[in-house]
């Protein structure tokens, strides 16, 4: 059924198909109306789950590693200060293999304060062991929750389903909702492979030595690197039902481009455009959506982008000190590859501004017209001289 | 004959608690309470190293080690879960230490009494971070000698009234107990597995190793924590009914601090001044629990 929905809202008509049976969630900005609605949906019965009001989302996680110890579907959502407070626990959910999903909408970090759409919070996890599928649209987000519960109970690794501040949080688009039945057909109930059990008394998450340790955390990187097949697999069985498939990575027009842009997030509709703009001008260019970002996709990558000669990443992230992120980690992807293209990096959009096409084309224009990179990011759009203080 | 507190043991010989360990001491006797339908919440304190190394558990309940903070939320998540699965049957119970209660956890713990969730907290009582090699935390009394209180830097602070904290947020029952009465720590247990909504034991437990004492105090020392009124024994229901289970033979503070080397430094001032700060603590608990002092009053004898 179509309905016009908030991105937002999107999610949690997810989480009720899912059939989620512990939340646990504190307010920040712009997450809020995602647990809002499903605290409407426990209220009025329409999910039968209990709502755990905690006083931090620090306290929201770890609700969740309790509750998903104990053998039953979980989720969360947050942004920003509240997934950086959650940090220690991130570790934690994973470390412990628990398949929480959580939606994180991308907001930038303080300070100053600001609300507005950035990736930084999000991919300063990246280590945490999450896996991190990246949205473009309302429609996307929806169906990556339902997603991210089959892959997350079948790797037994937590999911963040990442999704633009207000861009995508806080519009409202068409989406069509699933039938409760398909979802059901999709996603079977949990069964944990292990949970607390009176009858079956064991210790979890105890002393580990270092005589066991470094199998332990082995055994969460081959669940890693097994996530872009199950993925795969998983998206066949989501296609078949509902007609809808994205893949790890989208290429668009990739495979004569001698340009291709990167990009994540809802800039990838954007730069949709441009590229149809610039191949109506004759331009041999492509674009590849990164949804997948952990497990990071090396070789989905490679098979994507190596016959180009240039990729523009745009990135609106920063690794102070390095550079954008997803530049950063294509460039480490790439390395080792005798042919391969130059990567160019582009930081724009940072809290929130607006990726504009004309940005988009910018950089495209000046990838094309630059022999090498001259540094390991290019700042777009900046003001100069910079607003004065 | 039937047994006040049963012989049947949830907790396994060959743990790796040091010697004269009151944390070991309180587990036991709370398990025994409790039962095997219980299921254990343990952030990092002792009971992380105690409980056994990997593949090994000491205990014969279920055992979730979690995040040093988060006693009160992961207890949450699991009670949610296990409602949500129909089992109401199964007592949650968080094992925390003094560092974990009172201090980095007492967000957390704040939280889940305010929600009033149906779980135990125990927090059993070493006061101070011993795990890590004895640090001073808000549990750490007025006097003491910690790693990061030495030499003339022994803490000059007063020990943290968690026990009132926790009535302030009108939980349904908060006790105070102790290994050296197996009995009435046994009793609280039971009533407190019977009470709907948010529970919270005190539970004293002496850290032979911390407080620079012979291992073989540990149970005497916990005894005369009672006896001078530093630690008494005593009931809160819903915030407002107190009663003193214990009441005091008169004992002077100064012989149970000249035990522990923790306390050597003091001189014959101070505990002057602690004996002052002990017995004005008393007359406050005594008139919240409606008692006059040097009057019997509702007060349940154990000796």
């Amino acid at each position: 059924m179509k309905k016009v929905v908030e991105g937002s809202h999107a999610v949690s008509e997810a989480v009720r198909l899912c059939r989620v049976q512990v939340i646990s969630a504190y307010p920040i900005t712009p997450q809020t109306h995602i647990v809002e609605l499903l605290s409407e949906f426990c209220s009025d019965g329409s999910l039968n789950a209990k709502f755990l009001r905690v006083e931090s989302e620090h306290s929201a996680m770890a609700a969740l590693i309790g509750a998903a110890s104990a053998g039953v579907r979980t989720f969360t959502a947050t942004s920003s200060q509240g997934l950086a407070l959650m940090h220690e626990l991130l570790h934690w959910a994973s470390g412990a293999r628990l398949p929480i999903v959580m939606a994180e909408v991308n907001r930038a970090l303080a300070p100053g304060w600001n609300i507005w759409t950035d990736q930084t919070d999000s991919l300063a996890q990246r280590d945490t062991g999450w896996i991190q599928l990246y949205c473009e649209d309302a429609q996307e987000a929806l169906d990556t929750t339902i997603q991210a519960f089959r892959l997350a109970e079948t790797v037994f690794l937590p999911v963040m389903v990442v999704l633009d501040a207000f861009f995508l949080s806080h519009t409202y688009e068409p989406v069509d909702i699933p039938d409760q039945a398909d979802v059901d057909r999709f996603l079977p109930p949990f069964k944990p492979a292990f949970s607390l059990d009176t009858a079956h008394p064991a210790a979890f998450n105890q002393l580990s030595p270092p005589n066991v340790y470094m199998e332990m955390r082995r055994d969460l990187q081959d669940a890693m690197e097994a996530a872009p097949e199950v993925l795969e697999h998983i998206e066949g069985q989501f296609q078949s039902l509902f007609g809808r498939r994205y893949g790890a990575l989208e290429a668009v027009q990739c495979d004569d481009a001698e340009i291709i842009l990167v990009t994540s997030g809802t800039i990838t509709s954007t730069c949709r455009l441009l590229v149809e703009k610039l191949r109506a001008q004759g331009e041999k260019v492509g674009l590849l959506k990164m949804r997948l970002f952990r497990p990071f996709p090396y070789e989905m990558l490679k098979r994507r982008v190596l016959r180009a000669r240039k990729l523009a990443v745009v990135d609106r992230n920063f690794s102070f000190g390095a550079c954008g992120i997803f530049a950063q980690e294509i460039r480490a992807a790439l390395c080792n590859e005798p042919k391969r293209p130059l990567v160019f990096g582009y930081v724009a959009g940072l809290g929130g501004r607006d990726v504009t096409t004309d940005i988009l084309e910018e950089i495209y224009w000046t990838t094309k017209t630059t022999a090498h990179p001259e540094s390991e990011s290019v700042w777009v759009g900046l003001q100069q001289p910079a607003p004065a203080a | 004959m039937e047994l006040s507190v049963q012989d049947r043991e949830y907790m396994c010989s060959g743990h790796v608690g040091c010697p004269g360990c009151g944390a070991a001491i309180a587990m036991r006797f709370v398990l025994k309470a409790l039962g095997e339908k219980t299921m254990m919440i343990v952030p990092a304190c002792c009971w992380s190293i105690i409980a056994g190394p990997y593949p090994q558990s000491t205990l014969k309940v279920p055992v979730l080690h979690t995040a040093f903070e988060t006693g009160g939320a992961v207890a949450s998540g699991v009670r949610a879960a296990l409602d949500i699965k129909g089992d109401r049957e199964t007592t949650v119970v968080t094992w925390a230490g003094d560092g974990g209660t009172f201090d980095i956890g007492f967000q957390a713990l704040s939280g889940a009494v305010e929600r009033n969730e149906d779980f135990i907290y125990v927090c059993y009582d070493n006061e101070a971070y011993m795990n890590t090699g004895v640090q001073r935390s808000s549990s750490t009394p007025y006097g003491a000698w910690t790693t990061t209180t030495p030499g003339q830097e022994w803490k000059k602070l007063r020990k943290k009234n968690i026990v009132e904290a926790l009535v302030a947020h009108r939980i349904p029952y908060a006790a105070t107990a102790s290994i050296a009465f197996p009995e009435d720590l046994v009793r609280k247990v039971k009533k407190a597995k019977a009470v709907k909504g948010s529970r919270f034991l005190h539970i004293y437990a002496s850290c032979p190793t911390g407080w620079r004492m012979p291992s073989e105090l540990a149970v005497k020392i916990a005894r005369m924590a009672v006896q001078t009124n530093i630690f008494p024994l005593y009931e809160v229901e819903n915030g407002v009914r107190y009663t003193i289970n214990y009441m005091p033979k008169g004992y002077l503070v100064r012989e149970y601090f000249k035990l522990q080397g923790r306390f050597k430094h003091l001189s014959e001032a101070d505990l002057e001044q602690i004996q002052q700060m002990v017995n004005e603590d008393w007359e406050l608990l005594l008139r919240k629990a409606g008692v006059s002092p040097g009057a019997a009053g509702p007060v349940t004898k154990i000796d």
